[in-house]
């Protein structure tokens, strides 16, 4: 065998983001000097976005089993069972280099990375979900990202055919030079009808399916495994392009084939094309692959192995078919007029062996390449505490009900309408619960049960406390999923951090991760899938810790589940939960004091189990006739949010023991729910025997939402601050 | 009733119109490839929404050459009511089934949510079961479903009663904040001459089962399974 003799330079070592001691690895793996392609793949592979080298230690100690778990993480997505033979496969993963550098590819091929992730494993893609961050509004590429993005989801997520139900969008100058896209779908599959991507059956065929291959998103895994710097926008090329219209074909193709008993293995082509995805096909299953590079359907002439090995091009996947089943694979793959290559065979060699025009272009060990990636124990710090904020140390507030509608029109509380209108939310005819509430809630085709879906994450207290936050982040998931009905089954988590290297920032990570999974394993509440997107950092600045955690629940029937609007006039409401008032790192503080400060209100899982489980029964039981719960602006934005969507005002009292106004209205304390109901004492009754805090603090009605001691504000007025912000901003004149 | 429904590459409310059509007439639709020259007699054939062929050249445009649509053209020239959704209301007017065509919407982007239409008539096939002034609402989804025609072919819509929805606010109040997309008189369904082919954006598919929150679309299949079986 000879393999085309590159002198690789130290430069060349380095520019593939390699540290000395890195390369040394490969050369003693090899026992050679690698060939440019080899090297290449190496690169790719040992990324930190394929190797996990820096979270991987940490990401072990998550809980990921549950007896409704069929596969946890490490496959392209988690899969649970929900029932009568019916899986949801579902996975969150970020592109968030990409779509700073051209936000609205960039966010487009996240939509259609993550689609490829769930349909890849036999599901029906039937729910999107966005987690959006961006800089300060103010600054002066916000808008240009925003609308961007958004218009990206839409582009394609409206194409392919597949609702978009909902997601989050924030804004904070942490995000200035880093956006975070991080996307979620969601998908439905028979339970015995998943597809996994181990290689099987040495002799079997290689087959190349999809777009074809061109020079687009080369090296796109190494720049998301690096800081960024002024030059990045020099990167632009390294942004893949998205084709909706083949992704769709390329779903229906795939699912028309997985009726046939014809596929052994299958695998998308994401980050890293064709290396990723042929290096873990033959990782996972101990075997070799060999591949022919001038057989993949290629979009111009004259790409090198090294280009067709790194291509991110959009809309390919990697098969390997069962003997005797090629014509019928062709045969669909014609119909909906994809390529269809067999580029080449599983071998029982554990060898990697690319040719190219009658040579060997690379011939590298899968083992070695998978398993000897680097792991590093970073060294960390944990986050100092930060000082409790008192009421006392708030100065009273003269005019709460003005502070209110501050908040409902702030950026981070103004209503999201501008943005969820330009997603297709009905589309596939079972969006129950649309944008806008607690969790979107999507039924099961054909059936009564439905998906409760959400994603969640508060940075700020991450920064101010990983622990409590990443306890946090699971919790609202949770929490948003009770609060419709549904019962919570998993998770998919994913990570956004800065530089690893800095013990700092590794210390966030760390502190996250801890508090992720005392949630997880309080609320029985595994992760099933996940991603991680480091060195998400500009000139030496990081953005927030972001742990964007998507919750997935079920309701048996999706009739039972109930929404935020007050459903009637004349109703009670009962809040549940414990209310102290905390104000620190609240919005309150930061929007109305110009705070940023304090540590995050504390997360008893125990009381939120307790809390949740009381709460879902009131739902099933129809008792709650509405619910919320309470998150960024405490109890005054839930209800006032409550009001808004319905229409109707409220008049409240502060119950016996309540806290200083202001802190009843805006603290976050956590595990609390707003409940409607026409039988008060029935759910109170109820609540004394569980053991759980309730009282009740108002009556729906009337077109005005009145605070006794504070004065009274129209839902009306409320409504035009709360729809103003976003529209206002994106005109240019917030 | 007897009905098709075209699936074109990339329609994606195919399933949305064959669960309907089953759910409210009791029987399936034939579900028909758009490479088939040919299909079997059917009282009513169905476009559905969605993106075919990606919405790349014109939205409609690619899909009104397919093989299919000479059948579907030549069906709707013997009086075979054709109805089209969203993407489907476009190919109908790309394929000359139905005058003018659907622009980018004026905001220059795509809209995604309920809206409220007025029915304009009902002596057809398709809106006997609603009153005239009857609002009704239903979903949009889409970016070019602002509707245009020149003045002469708009009176003459007019004048012949081809008008079969505008939008309107909830009330009934035709036009203004009630007009999604910058349609011409806000027109948002329109009827071929003899009425026997309609062409709407809004979704009546999506609002046909109340879990979805509203029935106001189930009319139309009524009174299509009623006059058609």
């Amino acid at each position: 065998m000879t393999l085309p003799n590159a002198k690789i330079s130290p430069e060349t070592v380095a520019q593939h983001g390699f540290t000395p001691d890195e390369y040394a690895r490969v050369l003693r793996i090899l026992d050679r000097e690698p060939t440019m392609t080899e090297l290449g793949i190496f690169s790719v592979m040992w990324s930190e976005h394929c190797s996990y080298k820096s979270s991987k230690k940490w990401l072990r100690t998550l809980p990921t089993q549950a007896p409704w778990v069929i596969c946890g993480p490490g496959e392209n997505a988690g899969v649970i069972d929900i029932g009568d033979g019916d899986a949801a496969i579902f996975k969150m993963e970020s592109h968030n280099h990409p779509s700073f550098i051209e936000p609205y590819q960039g966010a487009a091929t996240g939509v259609g990375g993550i689609l490829r992730d769930v349909f890849t494993m036999g599901a029906r893609p039937v729910a999107n979900l966005n987690a959006l961050r961006f800089g300060r509004p103010d600054h002066p590429k916000t808008r240009y990202l925003v609308s961007g993005v958004v218009a990206g989801i839409g582009g394609y997520g409206n194409c392919v055919g597949v609702p978009t139900v909902g997601g989050e969008v924030n804004f904070h100058p942490a995000y200035d030079g880093n956006i975070l896209v991080n996307a979620m779908t969601v998908g439905l599959a028979r339970a015995d009808r998943i597809f996994y991507s181990a290689a099987a059956g040495p002799g079997n065929n290689v087959v190349y399916v999809g777009a074809k291959t061109g020079r687009d998103g080369i090296h796109g895994a190494t720049m998301a495994s690096a800081e960024f710097t002024e030059d990045s926008e020099a990167k632009r090329p390294t942004v893949q392009v998205g084709d909706p219209f083949t992704e769709k074909l390329l779903i229906e193709a795939c699912l028309e084939l997985m009726n046939e008993d014809a596929i052994v293995a299958i695998q998308d082509m994401g980050a890293a094309g064709l290396t990723s995805s042929s290096v873990e096909m033959a990782g996972k299953g101990g075997l070799g692959i060999t591949l022919h590079l001038d057989r993949v359907p290629m979009r111009e002439p004259g790409m090198s192995p090294y280009e067709i090995m790194l291509s991110e091009s959009q809309e390919r996947m990697l098969m390997i078919l069962r003997p005797g089943s090629e014509d019928t694979a062709r045969r669909i793959f014609e119909k909906w007029e994809l390529n269809f290559a067999v580029i080449g065979e599983v071998t029982e060699s554990g060898r990697l062996i690319l040719q190219m025009d009658g040579a060997v272009a690379a011939d590298l060990p899968v083992g070695p390449l998978v398993d000897e990636a680097p792991q590093y124990d970073r060294p960390w710090v944990a986050t100092p505490r930060r000082p409790v904020v008192a009421v006392g140390d708030v100065p009273p507030n003269p005019d709460p009900l003005a502070a209110l509608e501050r908040l409902v029109g702030c950026p981070d509380l103004a209503s999201r309408r501008w943005v969820w209108e330009q997603y297709d939310s009905t589309v596939m005819a079972d969006t129950v619960q649309r944008p806008g509430g607690d969790a979107a809630v999507v039924r099961v085709h054909g059936k009564s049960k439905g998906l409760a879906i959400t994603t969640d994450c508060t940075p700020r207290y991450c920064q101010a406390d990983p622990v409590e936050g990443g306890r946090q982040a699971v919790a609202e998931t949770w929490r948003n999923l009770t609060a419709v009905g549904a019962r919570p089954l998993a998770i998919t988590d994913n990570m956004n951090f800065g530089n690893p290297e800095k013990p700092e920032i590794m210390g966030q990570f760390v502190g996250c991760i801890q508090g992720m999974g005392e949630a997880c394993k309080a609320l029985d509440y595994p992760v099933v899938s996940g991603n991680v997107s480091l060195y998400n950092e500009t000139e030496g600045r990081a953005i927030l810790p972001t742990p964007a955690i998507g919750g997935v629940g079920i309701i048996d029937d999706v009739a039972s589940c109930v929404r935020v609007a007050f459903p009637a006039e004349g109703q009670d409401l009962v809040l549940i939960g414990r209310t102290e008032g905390w104000l620190g790192c609240s919005i309150y503080l930061r929007e109305v004091f110009g705070r940023e400060t304090g540590a995050p209100p504390p997360v008893d899982l125990a009381a939120e189990r307790r809390n949740g489980d009381f709460v879902r029964d009131l739902i099933l039981d129809g008792l709650a006739t509405a619910c919320h719960d309470c998150s960024d602006g405490g109890l005054g934005v839930a209800v006032a949010e409550m009001a808004m969507a319905s229409g109707i005002g409220a008049r409240l009292t502060l119950p016996d023991g309540a806290p200083r106004i202001d802190a009843w209205l805006f603290g976050e304390d956590q595990a609390r729910y707003l409940v409607t109901t026409r039988d008060a004492d029935a759910v109170l009754a109820g609540a004394v025997a569980a053991g759980v805090p309730a009282a009740r603090i108002g009556t729906t009605g009337g077109g005005e939402l009145t605070v006794d001691g504070a004065g009274a504000i129209s839902v009306d007025r409320l409504r035009t601050a709360h729809e103003r912000w976003f529209p206002a901003w994106m005109a240019g004149d917030a | 009733m007897r009905s098709a429904v075209i699936v074109f590459p990339a329609s994606n409310c195919d399933r949305d119109a064959e669960t309907a059509l089953r759910d409210i007439t009791g029987r399936a639709p034939h579900m028909v490839w758009h490479a088939e020259g040919t299909f079997p007699e059917v009282d009513l054939i169905v476009l559905p929404g969605g993106f075919s062929y990606g919405d790349y050249l014109r939205a409609g445009a690619m899909a009104a050459h397919s093989p299919v649509m000479r059948e579907v053209v030549a069906r709707a020239g013997r009086g075979v009511p054709v109805l089209g959704i969203c993407n489907g209301f476009q190919i109908l007017c790309e394929s000359g089934l139905l005058p003018g065509a659907l622009m980018r919407n004026a905001s220059l982007k795509f809209l995604g949510r309920d809206v409220h239409v007025r029915v304009e008539t009902s002596q057809s096939l398709f809106t006997s079961r609603y009153a005239v002034g009857a609002v009704a609402r239903m979903p949009i989804a889409h970016g070019d479903g602002n509707y245009f025609a020149d003045d002469a072919t708009l009176d003459r819509l007019e004048e012949r009663g081809q008008i079969a929805f505008r939008y309107c606010l909830p009330d009934g109040t035709v036009g203004g904040a009630g007009n999604p997309n910058g349609a011409r008189r806000d027109i948002a369904g329109i009827f071929n001459e003899t009425k026997t082919v309609l062409g709407l954006m809004p979704h009546p598919e999506r609002a046909a089962d109340p879990l979805l929150g509203g029935t106001d679309g189930r009319a139309m299949f009524e009174g299509l399974a009623e006059a058609l079986s």
